[in-house]
């Protein structure tokens, strides 16, 4: 391609910057991949004006339908949009087809971990996780010891944070196996594309998302107690001061369930029943979105009121599934990640499709020696933490940061774990008017009811601020609407 | 339907209902203001206030654009347009699965419009902007509730909510024109007698009763532009087709109601309808002639009292009932 077309000049491709991380849409400067081709071309058409106008579309839309996260502290109507990004990111059938395997592998060797964690412990025994790794966990429940879920199904709803490696590969970061939100970022940018650049689709290719909903239903169907053919299904959630507030409602509408709140429920000799303009109603399946110490009051943080008093007697008597079930955190623990290759090979017998990011355990003598001479090119976390929350990332962190953490994993190896800094696949990104380079994840969402479902389709999360490797939306970060192509 | 989440749409009506009212006695009295001199203009609002339920010598500053503003803006009160708006978009978050995408996007819009209002001083054009563009963006919500909701239990506990208001606010304004007007002295009240005629003044006051209601339109098809007390009296409170009259208000609180009663049978009923079938028989049988006789604030005021057994009723029935009664049924 030539280096001065008016099309480069135009999208100042000329200055877009390589930084050793593996690019989304170019193989090398000027060289564009082509599966993205085509995006490229149409783009290079726009008028600034038009791009502008499409932009401010999509972000009038996402304010009027209140797609929008509160800054608190402020008094009504300081309520921002989630920032989204024009330019689609686009995957391949053939990468697809081994994110699907590997997805589906993962969540089945992570659900059998589950049963045998809370049942005969055959994993401890054996001597592949050490007791203490799991037993420590902060989100591990012994009031699930024994308890017999339906179809042993714990994780009916994940959300894996998948990146993509300088050599092209992808890699899971992380696995989100207790209250896995952004799926409604995922349906609400395809739908907000669709409208605003129509004939990008055409021709293209890319599969539908648009039955995720649908799925989801059916997942929750299949995990309803027995001797319940039509249950009634809810989704419980904090309410609505929660930043995923919009999700619920959006996911319980798209389902046609009812949308609950704690005070809501009543439990009664052990049954669920919501207060209803009819009376009480009894309730079969929880697609709960509140987090598991506030589920009930009586057997878990006493001050809560998110949750129902009595709620988790009725789970263990059978008469109501929740879903995810309780304790699944115990999976997804930032120390039992580093376990995970080694689970999956236990329980299935093969070789993990996809690779962990290499993780260093604090409470390793070694390794903790190894990374604490090493502080500025690693990645901590705290184990319990999510959204991007008590993380340090060395090459970007102050000496004093660096002491504060080398204090911090002393006093408390346990909390903390260490990745070496990975670059974040980059994917080029409409900045006011270039395309400049920022750093993205992939987060699919896997189903588990009668059968894995994985719908092809992520949400894509994008570190907005430059040179940044933090996606997280509370941290700056936006996100774009994700393609996979049927070929 | 959740008892929460048929409360949240009920307030939200009720919410969007008192703002659109607001707005339109601000948005007329403004108006009129500009034909008349200071001491009516005083009286003027203090009538005004009285119908929105102030006291009114507290909130009077001799400043009619002033108190618009307050009445408009005022966060503190809980009753201003603003934080009307405010509560109806919580209230409509609350339950943001149970109502349509074009509902909310239509009640967003206009409180984002509401807000960018709100956070810059203005002028009296733009404050009549403001009561202008309120009024028609919940005229647009209305419609688009009707034409996109389903007519079910949920769209009920709406309709319930905005009569209800709507009922009540009516009788109140009735009830302080009367007080105001037609009950004082003789001279006046000899006005009240049939097919007497009023003078200029009066007659702006009458029309700026009938554009509170926005009946303005609808009065002048049925009767002719000679106005008379009795005639307004009867057409705001007695008319059947109109959809500001209190009648009319009652006979759809009384449908909404049965509506609601039929899509729960698990609860009994009887009392809540008994109680709306009463206050709309006393509106159905009234004969203006007969109500003339007496004392029209009293008849008012039992309409007010009314309405709001039959508020409490619904809500002891369907919204804030005991698990124990539940459980025995």
């Amino acid at each position: 391609m030539e280096t001065n077309t008016p099309e480069s000049r135009r999208l100042a491709l000329d200055s877009y910057v390589f930084d050793g991380a593996y690019d989304e849409m170019f193989a090398a400067p000027h060289e564009v991949r082509p599966h993205y081709a085509q995006v490229l071309d149409i783009f290079s058409t726009l008028s600034q004006e038009e791009l502008q106008r499409r932009r401010a579309s999509v972000d009038m839309a996402f304010l009027n339908q209140g797609i929008t996260f509160t800054v608190y502290g402020q008094e009504e109507g300081l309520e921002r949009i989630f920032p989204y990004d024009l330019v689609p990111r686009i995957v391949t059938a053939s990468e697809w087809a081994v994110i699907e395997a590997g997805l589906t592998q993962r969540i089945t060797a992570l659900n059998l971990f589950l049963h045998d964690v809370y049942n005969d412990q055959k994993i401890l025994t054996d001597g592949i996780i050490p007791r203490e790794v799991v037993f420590s966990c902060k989100h591990y429940r012994r009031q699930m010891r024994g308890l017999q879920v339906p179809r042993n199904i714990y994780i009916g709803i994940a959300g894996t944070d998948l990146i993509r490696m300088p050599d092209g590969t992808f890699a899971v970061l992380e696995d989100n196996l207790r209250v896995p939100s952004g799926v409604s970022y995922m349906l609400t940018n395809r739908r907000l594309m669709k409208r605003i650049s129509p004939q990008m689709f055409l021709q293209h290719g890319v599969r539908p998302i648009e039955h995720y909903t649908q799925a989801l239903l059916a997942a929750l169907r299949s995990l309803a107690p027995e001797g319940r053919p039509e249950p009634t299904i809810v989704l419980l959630t904090p309410g609505v001061f929660n930043s995923a507030y919009f999700e619920h409602a959006y996911l319980a509408r798209q389902m046609g369930i009812e949308l609950v709140e704690g005070r809501d429920l009543v439990v009664h000799d052990n049954v669920v029943y919501m207060r209803t303009t009819s009376g009480l109603r009894r309730v079969d399946v929880i697609y709960r979105r509140i987090d598991d110490d506030f589920i009930d009051p009586m057997v878990f943080r006493s001050g809560s009121i998110l949750g129902a008093a009595g709620l988790f007697n009725a789970y263990r008597a059978g008469n109501v599934t929740l879903t995810n079930a309780f304790g699944t955190g115990v999976a997804d623990d930032k120390a039992v990640y580093a376990f995970v290759p080694k689970i999956i090979r236990y329980y299935l017998n093969e070789d993990p499709i996809l690779q962990n990011v290499e993780t260093f355990l604090m409470t390793d003598k070694k390794q903790r020696q190894h990374v604490l001479e090493n502080l500025d090119q690693m990645v901590v976390k705290a184990v319990g933490e999510s959204g991007g929350y008590g993380m340090l990332i060395g090459p970007q962190s102050s000496k004093k940061e660096r002491a504060e953490f080398r204090e911090r994993i002393e006093a408390d190896p346990r909390n903390y774990i260490a990745q070496p800094t990975i670059m974040l696949s980059r994917a080029p990104c409409l900045i006011g008017e270039r395309l400049e380079g920022r750093h993205v994840d992939l987060r699919p969402y896997i189903l588990f009811g009668d059968k894995v479902t994985i719908v092809p389709g992520a949400l894509t999360r994008v570190a907005l601020r430059r040179g940044s490797l933090v996606v997280n939306s509370s941290q700056g970060g936006g996100s774009k609407d994700t393609w996979v192509l049927n070929h | 339907m959740l008892s929460r989440v048929a409360d949240s749409l009920f307030w939200m009506s009720t919410y969007l209902e008192r703002a659109e009212h607001t707005a339109r006695l601000l948005d007329v009295n403004l108006g009129l203001m500009l034909d008349e001199n200071e001491a009516v203009a005083e009286r003027r609002w203090f009538r005004v206030l009285a119908a929105l339920g102030y006291v009114p010598s507290l909130m009077w500053k001799n400043d009619a654009y002033d108190l618009a503003q307050r009445l408009s803006f005022d966060m503190e009160n809980r009753s201003s347009i603003y934080a009307c708006l405010v509560a109806a978009r919580e209230n409509a978050r609350q339950v943001r699965e149970q109502i349509s995408t074009e509902q909310w996007q239509r009640l967003n819009q206009l409180f984002h419009q509401a807000t960018r209002m709100e956070r810059r001083p203005h002028t009296a054009m733009q404050q009549s902007d403001f009561l202008a563009s309120v009024i028609e963006g919940i005229h647009l919500f209305q419609g688009v509730t009707d034409s996109t909701m389903s007519h079910g239990e949920g769209w009920q506990f709406i309709r319930l909510g905005r009569y209800l208001e709507r009922g009540a606010a009516t009788a109140r304004l009735l009830k302080v024109y009367y007080e105001d007007f037609w009950s004082g002295s003789k001279v006046e009240r000899s006005l009240f007698q049939a097919d007497s005629v009023v003078d200029s003044n009066e007659y702006l006051e009458c029309i700026g009763l009938l554009r509170s209601c926005t009946a303005f339109e609808a009065w002048f098809r049925v009767y002719s532009t000679d106005i008379s007390y009795e005639q307004i009296l009867d057409f705001l409170l007695l008319d059947e087709e109109f959809p500001h009259a209190i009648r009319y208000s009652v006979d759809s609180v009384e449908a909404a109601l049965r509506e609601i009663a039929a899509k729960a049978p698990g609860r009994i009923a009887d009392p809540m309808l008994r109680a709306a079938g009463s206050l709309r028989a006393s509106l159905q049988f009234a004969d203006i002639d007969e109500l003339l006789k007496t004392n029209i604030a009293d008849f008012l005021q039992r309409v007010l009292d009314q309405c709001r057994g039959v508020h409490d009723l619904t809500y002891q029935l369907y919204i804030h009932y005991s698990v124990q009664t539940a459980l025995a049924n």
